[in-house]
C-alpha cells in the first residue's frame, strides 16, 4: 500500500480539485455570458479521478485527455492561463485558438491536444507507452477516457497490444454512468468496466473516483507496475458529472435521488471532511484560504485571457504542416 | 549502382533509414515473423534478422489500433515506418489517419509534430472489390496528409527516405503490379519495372514530379501503373506522328503544379490517366488545376482517362476493361486533334 497522504499533500489535492471545480464553474459563466464560444463538457463532480491519477506522475509522464478535457489538463498542472485563453479562442492559448476547449493540452506539462473522438486516444496512449520504452526511459502513458470509449473497437485493440507488449500505460476509464444520455446498464452487460481487463490479461481495478485518496493509491500501484515493464492497468474511477454532458444538456434522463445521492458524496466535501477530521485535524480557515487563492488564481487566468488577442487573420492557414520548434 | 524492382529498393531504403536512425522502427501484420512474408509484398523481408522484433513489430490484425500506436510512438520523438497489408484496409483506421495523425499538429497550434510514414499497397489485381482499390484520393483531400505515390525503383527508395525524414504524417502508395515481388508473392501481369538505384544516400524531394518523356504536342500525366499506360500509348502515338510529354508528378500533396503547367503551357493539350473511379477523382482535380490556371494556353478541353464508377471488378476480362487501358490513352490523345 503506497504511503498515506499528510495534511499538506492532501490539502494540495484539495486545493488542486478546487482548482478544476471553480474554474470549470466559471467557464459556465462565460458560457452563459458569450465569451466562451464553443461548447463546453464540464469535469464538475469528477475532480478526484484526474487529480487523485496525476498525483501518482511525474511531470515528464504522458497524460491523454478527452472532450472532457480541463480537468485532466489542470490535473497535469497546465497553466489556467493558457487553458481559459484557449477557451475564450485567443492566440495565447494552448493552442494559438486551433483546438478550443475539446483540444486543450500542453506538450511541455505532456499533456497532449485532448482527442475528441471517443477511445480514439487508446491506441495512441499504448504508442506513447511504446515509445517511452524504445527511447529507454521509464515515463508511463495516461489514457483518460469515459466509461463510453470501452465500446469502441480502438479501446478493445488498444488494450490488448498494451497488453501482450506490456507497454507502460495506465488505461483511467472514468465512469461517471452515462455516455451522454445513455445510461451504463443499457450498454454493458458487466458489472464494471474494469471486468474486460481479464479479457486482455491485466489487472482490473475499480476505486471509489470520489475519493482522491483511493484513485491516487490504485494509481501509485498501476504507474508503478507501468515501469518497472510489468504493462498496463484499466483503472476504472467511479464517479458522476454534477452538470449536464454539454452545454444544453437539462439531465432529464437522470433521476432526482440518483443525482442527490451522488451529490452528497461530492469529492470536495469527502476530502474537505477529512481534512477538519483526525488525524489531519485542520482548521476551516485552511479550506477557506485555498478557497481564496483558487479565486484569485482563476481572476488572473480570466484577466490573462481578457487581455489576449484573437489570432490574426495571417494566421489561417498556419500549422497545418509542422513549421519547426 | 545496383539493378532492382521497387520492393527490393523500398526494403533497401527502409534498411538505411534504420541503420541510420534508431528512432525508425516498422510495424505491421506479418512483416517480421521468421519463416514468413515479410509483409504481403516482401518488402520487409528479412528485415527482422538484422533488426530484430524490437524494430520490427508484428502486430496483431488491429488496423486501427496500431495507426493509432504509430501516431502516439511518433508524437513522442519516434518515427514509424506502419505497413498496412492492403490499402483497402486504410478505410478500417480512416479516423487514426484523417482525425488523428493529420490534425495533431494543428489542434496543437504548431507544438507537435507526427512523423510517421503509413505505406500501402494499391491497383487492381484480380482480388476484387476489396483489396484492389485506388485510394490515393481519400488522403489527398485531407489537410495536414502528404502523400507519395512512386512508380520507379529509384523514387521508390528515395521517396521512402524523403518521408521517412520529413517531420508530417507522409502515406506513402505502392502499385502491387509494380513491386516486382518474387517468388509465391509475385503478381500475374506485373509490370515490375527494373531500375537502378545508387548505392550512395540519397533522397527524392516530396513534392517534385518527373517528365517521363519529353514531347511537345500534347501533355499525359499518369501515377503508379498509369504512368507505365501513359508511356505506352506515347510509344503508339509516335508512330502517329503524335509526339506525347508523360509527366509522374511522384508527390500527389504537396503537388508539383508548375511541372505540369509548364508543360500545358507548351503543349496546349492534357489528359490525365488515372485507376481512380472518375466521379469527383484525383484526375478531376488535376484537370480542374490546368483549367483554372492554364485554360488560356488550351487548344482542347482538359480530359480525363480512369476507371469507371464501379469497384473493382473480379472476373480478368471485366478487369481489364476497369483500369485504363494504353488504347483508352491512345484514343483519349486523338480526340483532342
Ligand atoms: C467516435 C465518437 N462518437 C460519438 C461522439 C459524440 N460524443 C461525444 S462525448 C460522447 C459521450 C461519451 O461518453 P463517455 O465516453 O462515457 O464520456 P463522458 O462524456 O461521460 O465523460 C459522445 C457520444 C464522439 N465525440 N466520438
Ligand atoms: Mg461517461
Amino acid at each position: 500500500m503506497p504511503e498515506p497522504l499528510g495534511a499538506d499533500r492532501l490539502l494540495a489535492l484539495y486545493r488542486k480539485m478546487l482548482l478544476i471545480r471553480r474554474f470549470e464553474e466559471r467557464c459556465n459563466a462565460l458560457f452563459l455570458q458569450g465569451r466562451i464560444p464553443s461548447t463546453l463538457h464540464l469535469y464538475i463532480g469528477q475532480e478526484a479521478s484526474a487529480t487523485g491519477v496525476c498525483a501518482a506522475l511525474r511531470q515528464d509522464d504522458f497524460v491523454l485527455g478527452t472532450h472532457r478535457p480541463h480537468g485532466h489538463a489542470l490535473a497535469k498542472d497546465v497553466s489556467p492561463r493558457i487553458i481559459m485563453a484557449e477557451l475564450m479562442a485567443k492566440a495565447t492559448g494552448c493552442c494559438r485558438g486551433k483546438g478550443g476547449s475539446m483540444h486543450v493540452g500542453d506538450v511541455r506539462q505532456g499533456v497532449f491536444p485532448a482527442v475528441a473522438i471517443v477511445g480514439a486516444g487508446c491506441p495512441i496512449a499504448a504508442g506513447v507507452g511504446l515509445s517511452a520504452r524504445m527511447r529507454g526511459t521509464d515515463q508511463v502513458a495516461v489514457a483518460f477516457h469515459g466509461e463510453g470509449a470501452a465500446n469502441e473497437g480502438d479501446w478493445h485493440e488498444a488494450l490488448n497490444m498494451a497488453a501482450i507488449w506490456k507497454l507502460p500505460v495506465i488505461y483511467v476509464c472514468e465512469n461517471n454512468l452515462y455516455g451522454a444520455s445513455t445510461h451504463f446498464d443499457k450498454v454493458f452487460r458487466v458489472a464494471h468496466v474494469a471486468d474486460r481487463a481479464v479479457a486482455y490479461g491485466m489487472p482490473g481495478v475499480t476505486v471509489d473516483g470520489n475519493d482522491v485518496e483511493a484513485v491516487r493509491d490504485a494509481a501509485i500501484t498501476a504507474v508503478a507496475r507501468a515501469r518497472a515493464g510489468e504493462g498496463p492497468t484499466l483503472l476504472e474511477t467511479l464517479t458522476y458529472r454534477q452538470c449536464g454532458h454539454s452545454r444544453s444538456d437539462a439531465c432529464d434522463y437522470r433521476p432526482d435521488d440518483e443525482e442527490t445521492e451522488w451529490k452528497s458524496r461530492d469529492p470536495l466535501t469527502v476530502t474537505g471532511a477529512r481534512l477538519l477530521a483526525e488525524p489531519h485535524s485542520l482548521p476551516q480557515s485552511a479550506l477557506d484560504e485555498a478557497e481564496a487563492s483558487v479565486a484569485t488564481e482563476i481572476d488572473d487566468a480570466i484577466a490573462f485571457a481578457d487581455a489576449s488577442p484573437a489570432p490574426s487573420p495571417d494566421e489561417l492557414e498556419r500549422y497545418v504542416y509542422w513549421e519547426g520548434d | 549502382m545496383a539493378v532492382m524492382g521497387i520492393a527490393e529498393a523500398l526494403r533497401e531504403g527502409i534498411r538505411e533509414e534504420m541503420r541510420r536512425d534508431p528512432t525508425v522502427f516498422c510495424i505491421g501484420e506479418d512483416i517480421g515473423v521468421p519463416g514468413g512474408w515479410g509483409g504481403a509484398f516482401t518488402v520487409t523481408l528479412g528485415l527482422s534478422e538484422e533488426f530484430g522484433p524490437e524494430r520490427i513489430i508484428d502486430t496483431p490484425i488491429s488496423e486501427s489500433g496500431f495507426a493509432g500506436i504509430a501516431v502516439g510512438a511518433a508524437m513522442t520523438g519516434m518515427r514509424p515506418i506502419a505497413d498496412v497489408q492492403y490499402g483497402d484496409f486504410l478505410f478500417c483506421m480512416m479516423d487514426q489517419l484523417v482525425n488523428q495523425a493529420a490534425k495533431m499538429t494543428y489542434m496543437a497550434g504548431g507544438a507537435v509534430k507526427v512523423p510517421l510514414v503509413m505505406r500501402a499497397p494499391v491497383g487492381s489485381t484480380r482480388r476484387g472489390a476489396q483489396h484492389a482499390q485506388t485510394l490515393e484520393v481519400f488522403f489527398t483531400h485531407v489537410p495536414g496528409l502528404k502523400v507519395v505515390a512512386p512508380s520507379t525503383a529509384y523514387d521508390a527508395k528515395g521517396l521512402l527516405k524523403a518521408a521517412v525524414r520529413d517531420d508530417n504524417p507522409v502515406l506513402m502508395f505502392e502499385h502491387k503490379l509494380l513491386y516486382g515481388s518474387k517468388g509465391n508473392r509475385a503478381e500475374k501481369g506485373a509490370v515490375s519495372p527494373i531500375g537502378e538505384v545508387p548505392d550512395e544516400d540519397y533522397i527524392v524531394p516530396i513534392g517534385k514530379g518527373a517528365i517521363r518523356r519529353p514531347g511537345k504536342d500534347v501533355t499525359i500525366v499518369g501515377k503508379l501503373l498509369t504512368v507505365y499506360r501513359a508511356l505506352g500509348a506515347a510509344d503508339q502515338l509516335a508512330e502517329q506522328g503524335i509526339d506525347a510529354e508523360v509527366i509522374d508528378p511522384r508527390t500527389l500533396v504537396p503537388l508539383d503544379k508548375e511541372l505540369i503547367l509548364e508543360s500545358v503551357r507548351k503543349t496546349h493539350r492534357f489528359v490525365v490517366v488515372e485507376e481512380d473511379n472518375r466521379t469527383h477523382g484525383w484526375g478531376a482535380e488535376i484537370a480542374a488545376m490546368v483549367a483554372e490556371e492554364a485554360f488560356w494556353y488550351l487548344d482542347a478541353p482538359p480530359v480525363r482517362v480512369s476507371a469507371p464508377d464501379i469497384p473493382p471488378p473480379f472476373a480478368p476480362g471485366l478487369e481489364e476493361l476497369y483500369v485504363p487501358s494504353i488504347d483508352r490513352v491512345v484514343a483519349a490523345v486523338k480526340g483532342l486533334f
